[in-house]
């Protein structure tokens, strides 16, 4: 094949990619550095670093900054030890395995909007939610979860969504073990600990990694679930950088600053993103 | 390998039917609630034997025009779908089977536009979709879900052509195929089952997403994960209605979701995982 006519292959997927990315990315910048607000017409002068001065000094940009690191943590923690304990129990054959299985994965294809109103409603509704009840049955005082605990609701919900994700990745894997490897170190006397700790771990180390990273990237900009639920509070209990970004542009109109906040959210992402690609690249060779 | 005691496997079937039931009960709840009236759904202590009926399916068909959302979902994700895989294959072809030095970052750079948080160029996007006449038009969100899923769509091709041998390419070749009948007759018949379960996961991955149909569409290409949004401000008893409408828009993908699990391992991780 020669060369033109495999650049011309790629050229549709090169081209339009490039495109999404720098076309938006160059404009965030530009649009950072200006005095731009939807509700005033006239020039857009350049500010320099205005309006990152604007969007660090928010009273809601440090709660948004721990909210999110509380938010991405948190949900990494539950999902990938549960994800474990979960994939290690269900690993090895018993009844109902195969429908086990599809009940645990189903959350994930849930999307965002139906998953925050189902929790938001029918669970932890303090009146008539599952939860109230429950805290009925144990005559226990009901929770008003959203008004009382608004991030670890969207922490509950995110999790639920995304535990059915560490959990698929780490079955996947540990059915990619090699059985024969660990049946001989059986033989020798090895016991269930040392057997553990000397293979399956280190095997899940690279899935384990990834998983972390992943959901890094992708809860960082956590949105519908905020939306639906909390809206950002009360106050700013439940905002993230991605809300507050919405905040300032969609609400406040003030795209200068939104795009500063936009700017420091793709240079956190990109951060994990640099430790992901390495990984992935050394996949490839 | 050893077998186990039968006290460790009832254990273990106990404590994966626990979890897995929990783990499924809201899904389960949400679609009981679907088949109550409102009264019953906000029921306390909780009802699970009822009369079911059907009215929630179509009183929320008459509040919303629910069809005209489902239409919008089916139409942008599988438009997409469709594009999204007519520009990836060609690509994932050229790249799997005439590689260069140069490939792997290519793909790695592909790679790394998924990264980029939405957040981060929502302003932008929102800008150009109003001053191009795209904002709220189904064309515009099937431009972005083309654009969103194309490098996991690149990837996978690209690793379904990996694993196909060699010699039959060249094969075909020494008979003196051309490139077209090459790909005719050898690629898309033995990619297929590539090409579905890519298809599928972009399906499934288009119509879940939610960031950008409630940023970019109202009333007009809304697909039904903005639909079910609009449920966030309450009016009055709603938990049956909003049960049926989101258990018709989960329903489809969850189905298909189970169906392509192995493919959403491999297209989530970018291949990293196996």
């Amino acid at each position: 094949m020669n060369n033109t006519l495999r650049r011309l292959l790629m050229a549709p997927a090169v081209g339009s990619l490039l495109i999404w990315m720098l076309v938006p990315l160059a404009m965030t910048i530009y649009f950072s550095l200006i005095r731009y607000n939807l509700l005033y017409s006239g020039e857009h002068p350049f500010i320099g670093l205005l309006n990152y001065e604007f969007f660090f000094t928010d009273d809601a940009f440090w709660p948004a900054v721990q909210n999110t690191l509380i938010l991405v943590f948190s949900v990494i923690g539950i999902t990938v030890t549960a994800g474990l304990l979960l994939a290690l129990l269900i690993n090895q054959p018993f009844p109902g395995r195969g429908v086990v299985r599809v009940m645990m994965i189903a959350p994930f294809f849930v999307m965002a909007t139906v998953n925050a109103l189902l929790w938001k409603n029918m669970m932890l509704n303090p009146i008539n939610g599952i939860s109230a009840w429950l805290a009925g049955v144990f005559e226990a005082q009901p929770i008003d979860w959203l008004a009382d605990f608004p991030l670890l609701t969207v922490i509950i919900m995110v999790s639920w969504q995304w535990l059915p994700f560490a959990l698929l990745i780490f079955i996947t894997s540990l059915q990619s073990l090699d059985q024969e490897q660990l049946e001989a170190a059986q033989m020798d006397g090895a016991g269930k600990f040392t057997l553990f700790k000397s293979f399956t771990l280190p095997h899940l180390a690279r899935p384990i990694a990834i998983v972390v990273m992943i959901e890094m990237i992708f809860h960082l900009s956590i949105f519908a679930e905020i939306f639906t639920t909390t809206g950002g509070g009360p106050g700013n209990d439940s905002t993230n950088l991605a809300f507050l970004i919405f905040r300032q542009s969609l609400m406040q109109y003030d795209v200068g600053v939104a795009s500063a906040g936009g700017v420091f959210a793709i240079i956190l992402a990109n951060i994990v993103a640099i430790f992901l690609l390495r990984m992935i690249g050394k996949n490839l060779t | 390998m050893r077998s186990e005691s039968l006290l460790a496997l009832s254990l273990r079937t106990l404590f994966a039917w626990f979890f897995g039931l929990i783990i499924f009960f809201p899904l389960f709840w949400m679609i009981l609630t679907a088949f109550k009236t409102e009264l019953q759904a906000i029921a306390i202590p909780p009802l699970l034997f009822f009369e079911p009926t059907l009215e929630n399916f179509s009183i929320v068909q008459e509040r919303s025009d629910y069809l005209k959302y489902a239409m919008n979902s089916l139409i942008t994700s599988v438009g997409s779908t469709i594009l999204a895989l007519v520009i990836a294959i060609p690509a994932a072809y050229a790249m799997a089977f005439y590689p260069r030095k140069r490939t792997p970052d290519i793909l790695l750079w592909m790679l790394s536009t998924k990264m980029l948080p939405a957040v981060g160029v929502l302003v932008p996007v929102y800008l150009l979709f109003r001053d191009t006449g795209l904002l709220d038009s189904r064309t515009g969100l099937i431009i972005i879900f083309t654009l969103i899923n194309l490098p996991i769509a690149v990837w996978m091709m690209y690793s379904y052509f990996k694993d196909i041998p060699r010699n039959i390419l060249e094969a075909c070749r020494m008979d003196g195929g051309s490139l077209l009948s090459e790909i005719r007759h050898v690629l898309i018949p033995l990619n297929m089952g590539g090409i579905a379960s890519t298809a599928l996961l972009v399906i499934v991955l288009s119509w879940n997403e939610a960031f950008w149909s409630l940023h970019l569409t109202s009333a007009n290409a809304g697909t039904l994960a903005a639909l079910i949004a609009s449920y966030s401000s309450p009016e009055g008893l709603f938990w049956a209605k909003l049960s049926a409408a989101s258990a018709l828009a989960v329903a489809p993908v969850v189905v298909l979701g189970w169906f392509c699990q192995r493919q959403l391992v491999q297209g989530l991780t970018f291949g990293a995982v196996k």
